[in-house]
């Protein structure tokens, strides 16, 4: 085998033609979403797919792994090139036909496309959850094979890297990213020019490069897709980012809980070494950089870059005060860059189509595109990578196809834990980092969960405090007792033992954890409940003055029984009551004992008739 | 990633072997700087153990402590900091019950509160007969197959207290 190194830009060059002439002798690919997709059966599904492909006469047929498609919803999702035919919720039992049918009949199977309007759509600018996207980092995410190198160069990956370290100084990196108006999308936004040029500008010659794929916020999943299903666009970005600022080594700090990013990054690495574009003297430009994969142990708060600088350092991942920032005294106390996976793999892309390009999408509250994770109760989740600036209404209702089940919109969170439930009435706020702002939530890392009429924004709130509470490090006392206290009052007001004067209590409260927190953890921890309080003051009250739970979800506001005209006597209630405090003969209508009920709606889970009612 | 399964050896043999991987079966217990580079890899070290022990079996710290210089107190100021680091056995499967914000939207809490029924053991704890281990964890990144638990590696979505019985019985009899 020839030693694969490539020498300089003109080697990855000739690598890319190379590749791409092989590659034209393939007719068609059969592309797998070996990501999320997994958990609901992708790799038989590939599995099959290869069994039955694996025939003379099938050689021109490539079945290929991916990363995530964008639409979950429809899982296990597949892509049929050239035609670029996307076929949802596919079986093992499906894959003859679409041999036979699609791959060599050339026929679109309407049953496996997505139904727009009561026709089938087969191509994306026909489905209304692509159509109303504009998918510039996510572009190749599910049209490669995360696991191939190769098919990452043919894609493009590495020419951003190859023109910056060959042909502009790190001052000109630093100037396109400037001039793009890119800011940082793992919450804070902050402007990722000037973060590099102060690190550049930092005194001395041993400096750190540190992705963030921390991805602590519950409900987020966009860094997980990039990690997993286009690695080396990420490895570029931060190949990208130490040129500018000079740092020779580099992290990438991976949440536990993500074992298939972990995988892929790692043979990702390994190829980049293999390639010569990590290591030393890269494509010859007198520049050396190599990046060590570092998994997380379980701590939302090492998100937060002191904390994981902390982490890193082998320590419990405590966040510190800040100046000095980490630009100045980082990892081992060295000038260190902290930029999340989604900043960075937006800088080939800067790099190579210009920062006025990039500049021109969004608008004065953030440039260029976001990704949100779309979930909750919505039609369509997945991945949904829109212009900054798109409003909350487009992306629910337009890509989303709104709320499911006939139920109606009530508010969506965004931001995570740090942010806050933009209401109904906020449907047409902008989505970028001012205006969100504006409205007491932040942009965060773009976790969108949508809720209806039955989520109760009380309980919300309860949720996202006993979060940061648990994951409160524990250093500073406003955040450490602050949010322990927030959570006891939601708690007893969710409890029905609610007082009117607890509000203004989770006010003034609310207020002075903000102000007197050390860390991001502590600062933003009670905007989810500032911003109910603000937009959902009506259901607080409810369940403070009428001992009620609009939404039906607090248990010690609710009860179960059953409609005696709507009972058919089927009996599954019975069976699924874990306590047996339902009674009924078969065929009579049932009865649930009140004093024996859990509440934990069981019964109304299994109902057929949607008998079991909750008031 | 964790296997999950518990490994007879509580001896060293394994610990020796990840130290010489990470390049810290020294000689000497090292000091001043060194020491601190030995504390950067600290982390990473304590993952390796748990993968190979299943836990971190309290006499191998010990042993890695005596051997690297890494103070004990310093150990276990670090794993009981984070919420991946067991000093107990686990079980045979381990389940993951999510309860991050897309999946308390979609009612992971009884989801939860079952599986805890049909286990008879609470939050974090091990079944006596040491075939599960039941944790809530934030957000498997699944958001949209919630609610969703997770057995060993392998994920299962869109649950009901009743499908969630089902997949436990399925485990249960492996
Ligand atoms: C409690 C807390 C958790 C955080 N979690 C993450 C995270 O999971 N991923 C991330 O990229 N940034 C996270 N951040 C933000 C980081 O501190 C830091 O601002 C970011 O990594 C900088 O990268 P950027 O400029 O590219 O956004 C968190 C901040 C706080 C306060
Ligand atoms: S919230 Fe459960 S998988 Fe994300």
């Amino acid at each position: 085998m020839r030693d694969k190194k490539l020498k300089n830009y003109e080697d990855l060059k000739s690598l890319h033609k190379e590749i791409d002439e092989e590659k034209s002798k393939v007719k068609s690919r059969v592309l797998v979403c070996m990501t999320g997709c997994r958990a609901k059966g992708a790799e038989e599904l590939a599995r099959t797919f290869r069994e039955k492909l694996d025939v003379p006469g099938m050689e021109e047929i490539e079945v290929v792994d991916v990363g995530c498609h964008g639409q979950c919803s429809r899982a296990p999702l597949i892509m049929i090139e050239p035609e670029e035919l996307l076929y949802g919720d596919v079986k093992p039992k499906d894959v003859d036909e679409i041999i036979k049918e699609t791959l060599i009949n050339g026929r679109v199977i309407p049953r496996l496309c997505a139904e727009v309007e009561g026709r089938a759509a087969a191509k994306a600018p026909d489905i209304p959850f692509y159509s109303g996207q504009e998918r510039d980092v996510l572009k190749n995410c599910g049209r490669i094979d995360p696991q191939k190198i190769e098919d990452a160069v043919a894609a493009g990956s590495y020419d951003a890297a190859a023109k910056a370290l060959t042909t502009l100084s790190p001052e000109d990196v630093i100037t396109i990213v400037k001039d793009s108006g890119l800011r940082g999308r793992g919450g804070a936004g902050f402007p990722t020019g000037l973060k590099w040029g102060f690190a550049q500008q930092a005194a001395g010659n041993e400096k750190y490069l540190i992705c963030n794929a921390d991805e602590g916020d519950p409900g987020a999943f966009m860094d997980r897709a990039l990690l997993e299903g286009t690695p080396h666009q990420v490895i570029e970005g931060m190949l990208i980012a130490a040129y500018a600022i000079g740092a020779n080594n580099g992290f990438i700090y991976v949440r536990a809980e993500y074992p298939i990013a972990v995988e892929h990054v790692t043979m990702a690495l390994e190829q980049a070494r293999e390639y010569g574009l990590l290591g030393n003297n890269i494509l010859n430009s007198g520049f050396d950089f190599d990046i060590q994969l570092r998994k997380g142990a379980g701590a939302f708060v090492c998100g937060e870059e002191t904390a994981l600088i902390a982490s890193l350092e082998g320590k419990r991942g405590m966040p510190r005060p800040r100046p000095p920032f980490p630009a100045n005294a980082g990892f081992r106390g060295k000038p260190t860059n902290i930029n999340n996976v989604e900043t960075l793999a937006n800088i080939p892309l800067i790099i190579e189509e210009g920062s006025e390009a990039f500049h021109a999408k969004g608008n004065e509250g953030g440039r260029g595109t976001k990704i949100f994770a779309l979930a909750g109760k919505v039609k369509e989740t997945g991945l949904v990578e829109v212009p900054m600036g798109t409003t909350l209404r487009q992306i629910v209702f337009d890509v989303g196809g709104g709320v499911p089940d006939g139920h109606t919109f009530k508010a969506a969170q965004i931001g995570g834990p740090s942010g806050g439930c933009v209401p109904a009435q906020h449907l047409d706020l902008p989505l970028d980092y001012e205006s969100v702002k504006e409205v007491g939530a932040i942009m965060g890392s773009g976790g969108l969960v949508v809720m209806d009429d039955r989520t109760c924004m009380v309980d919300v709130a309860r949720f996202f405090l006993e979060f940061t509470q648990k994951e409160s490090c524990g250093k500073c006392v406003p955040c450490r007792v602050g949010t322990r206290q927030l959570a006891d009052i939601l708690n007893k007001i969710c409890d029905g033992k609610g007082e009117p004067k607890d509000l203004k209590k989770l006010e003034s409260l609310a207020k002075e954890v903000k102000a007197g927190s050390l860390c991001g953890l502590g600062q933003t921890a009670p905007n989810p409940v500032l911003t109910t309080l603000e937009f959902f003051r009506d259901e607080y009250e409810a369940h403070i003055n009428e001992k009620r739970c609009p939404a039906g979800v607090c248990k010690e506001l609710i009860s179960f029984s059953i409609t005696v005209d709507d009972c058919i006597g089927c009996g599954l209630c019975k069976k699924a009551c874990p306590v047996d405090a339902i009674t009924g003969d078969s065929k009579q209508p049932h009865f649930i004992d009140p004093d024996a009920c859990i509440k934990c709606g069981a019964c109304h889970e299994v109902c057929p008739t949607n008998a079991v009612v909750i008031s | 990633m964790k296997s999950g399964t518990v490994k007879e050896d509580p001896g060293v043999n394994l610990a020796r072997g990840i130290l010489e991987k990470h390049q810290l079966m020294l000689e000497k217990p090292a000091v001043g700087r060194d020491l601190e580079k030995s504390q950067e890899l600290l982390i990473p070290l304590l993952q390796d153990i748990q993968d190979a022990y299943g836990y971190l079996p309290p006499p191998v710290l010990e042993w890695v402590s005596k051997k690297t210089g890494i103070p004990i107190s310093r150990m276990y100021g670090v794993i009981t900091f984070y919420s991946q680091f067991y000093l107990e056995p686990k079980g045979k499967h381990t389940i993951r019950c999510c309860q991050g914000t897309a999946c308390h939207v979609k009612g992971s809490q009884a989801i939860g509160e079952a599986i805890e029924e049909y286990l008879g053991v609470k939050d974090g704890d091990t079944t006596d007969d040491m075939q599960f281990t039941f944790e809530s964890v934030q957000c498997l990144g699944t958001c949209f197959l919630a609610p969703v638990i997770m057995i060993d590696n392998d994920y299962y979505g869109e649950m009901t207290q009743g499908k969630v019985k089902k997949v436990l019985e399925r485990y249960s009899k492996s």
